[in-house]
């Protein structure tokens, strides 16, 4: 017998608040290029990206630290594959552990030549140094950085 | 402690496939319910309450689609509990409906669900938007690079390669010829695997799950239900549940409590669960597994998080064919979740085949003298974890 079918999107707005930790943080990035972490009074770990209390022991964070520029790659990924309303690929992306930071922050990595995964996997091997970047017309948001090999 | 026994009486499943045109979900999750109250031998007026198995409304494509479906479980005059853990909703939904009875409150529950992940054409921008707004979702993360990244991790911890991960797949598949309700039923071999397509490094399109249609539900009666009426019951002697925290990165960099390529809140609950069943050492005393793997590369994890290899050996293990059926603990011997993954059900899918197995009903893909089953379901980011022991 015919089967019918009938389409249906959602199409959905919203604005989400920042909250004043995460507004600060990407104000910072905004005016200045530079990433701030948060310190746990309690266990002297500075979280970034930064949250106003720790997972941990459920404390607020006290300090603001400056973090990186410089960083080691502690993981990645290479997407090869379009999925739809995310970006074109190849991209890579993965979590740097910048300088004076204890937890790694999520960023694209740029500068790497995709076309071949397996030596492009190798130039982002875990432990790579990198340098975080920041796009010369910067709104406040994750996107105003990213990080490349050092050097 | 532990004085009311609950038993799996009824398991239905429906045969998984990419699309089911010929039934809408509603259809779909009575179609479950139909055949679990029939291989309980019980009728929808004798179950007390319902938990309704249902991940991400949006995969779906229904707001709070359990509304929808408290008709295809009869659910009108009963109590009804909706369980959305993301992937391991489908253990969770089975956990709460051992709860309603081990309380004392029921003597017989059904749990059931469906899902129909093959009409959404868009599921990684669903998954992507499991993300904080804040600060991860642009990057733009989704299941697949999530757990690509745990793969990254675990080559730069374990070594393990490409061709590991090629091999669960090749193991998977082999299992899922056997079972006539997997959706994936074609084998291939490890070229097979090497030469797909890259999906996001180091996972390729034969790594990954597919996305399937379908419903399961299981009925869970108490021991004295069981007895009064003389059924056929397996026990579900084992329930642990274990959470992590939210952030991938906090998984990594310096001083971390549980590192992104193992499954540290899995092993947990899979504590949790042994204690309660009284396992003192899987190696010896577990048959078969039913653990959660959507990618190849996960099931290594989970295979060392439930206690079936230390650390970092369960690849070398797998290649001598340890966790194949006829080894020593074969491990989704239904070719799993990598074969068949309708998102709702799929962790329930876990126990109704650790179910089979113990009951000695698996068919073709049944476990010789499997006496003691594990089942697990991992949701979110290594958010939640669920584990469960069945024994017959």
């Amino acid at each position: 017998m015919e089967l019918l079918k009938r389409k249906e999107s959602w199409n959905i707005g919203y604005e989400h608040a920042l909250g004043e930790t995460a507004s600060w943080f990407f104000v910072q990035i905004r005016d200045h290029a530079q990433l701030y972490g948060r310190r746990c009074p309690k266990s002297g770990r500075v979280l970034v990206p930064p949250r106003s209390f720790s997972d941990q022991t459920l404390e607020p964070t006290t300090e603001w630290v400056k973090v990186g520029p410089g960083g080691r790659i502690e993981t990645f990924t290479i997407v090869y594959e379009p999925f739809k309303s995310l970006p074109d690929p190849p991209y890579a992306f993965g979590y740097v552990l910048l300088d004076h930071a204890d937890t790694a922050i999520g960023g694209y990595f740029r500068g790497v030549d995709l076309s071949d995964p397996d030596k492009a996997a190798a130039a982002l091997a875990i432990g790579t140094r990198v340098i975080t970047r920041f796009a010369t017309e910067r709104k406040g948001e994750v996107l105003d950085f990213w990080f490349e090999r050092e050097g | 402690m532990n004085e009311t026994r609950v038993g799996i009486i009824g398991i239905g499943q429906s045969h998984f496939k990419p699309r089911r045109d010929d039934a809408n979900y509603p259809e779909l999750v009575r179609e479950a319910v139909r055949l679990a109250l029939h291989d309980a031998g019980r009728e929808l007026h004798d179950i007390e309450a319902i938990v309704y198995s249902l991940a991400p409304d949006a995969l779906l494509g229904i707001g709070n689609a359990e509304r929808l479906g408290v008709d295809a479980v009869g659910g009108a005059g009963k109590r009804f509990l909706r369980i959305n853990t993301g992937g391991s909703t489908g253990l969770s939904s089975v956990a709460a409906a051992h709860a309603h009875i081990a309380s004392g409150e029921c003597d017989l529950v059904l749990a059931a669900g469906a899902d129909k992940v093959g009409e959404c054409g868009d599921s990684q921008t669903i998954l992507n938007k499991i993300w904080d707004p804040i600060y991860e979702r642009q990057l733009p993360l989704g299941t697949i690079t999530m757990l690509a990244m745990s793969a990254v991790r675990a080559m730069q911890k374990y070594g393990m390669t490409e061709e590991d991960m090629a091999r669960v797949t090749v193991k998977n598949r082999r299992h899922a010829l056997g079972n006539p309700r997997a959706h994936l039923r074609k084998s291939v071999d490890i070229e097979d695997v090497m030469t797909s397509r890259y999906l996001a490094w180091p996972i390729k399109l034969l790594d990954a799950c597919p996305q399937s249609s379908g419903g399961c539900s299981l009925v869970l009666a108490s021991e004295r239900y069981i007895r009064r009426h003389a059924l056929d019951a397996v026990w579900i002697t084992g329930v642990g549940h274990c959470s992590e925290s939210y952030y991938i990165g906090d998984r990594m960099g310096n001083n971390f409590v549980a590192d992104h390529a193992d499954a540290h809140a899995l092993a947990l609950s899979f504590e949790r669960s042994y204690r309660m069943a009284g396992i003192k050492d899987p190696v010896k005393e577990v048959h078969a597994a039913e653990l959660y793997a959507p990618f190849s590369n996960t099931e290594f994890h989970a295979i060392e998080a439930a206690g079936l290899a230390p650390l970092g050996r369960s690849m070398s293990m797998l290649n001598e064919g340890c966790f194949q059926l006829g080894g020593a603990v074969p491990v989704n011997p239904s070719g799993g979740t990598l074969c068949t993954n309708a998102i709702a059900v799929s962790a329930m899918v876990r126990v109704a085949e650790a179910a089979l197995q113990v009951w000695g009903r698996a068919g073709e893909h049944q476990v010789a003298n499997a006496r003691v089953a594990i089942a697990s379901g991992n949701g979110g980011d290594h958010q939640f974890f669920g584990t469960m022991v069945i024994e017959s």
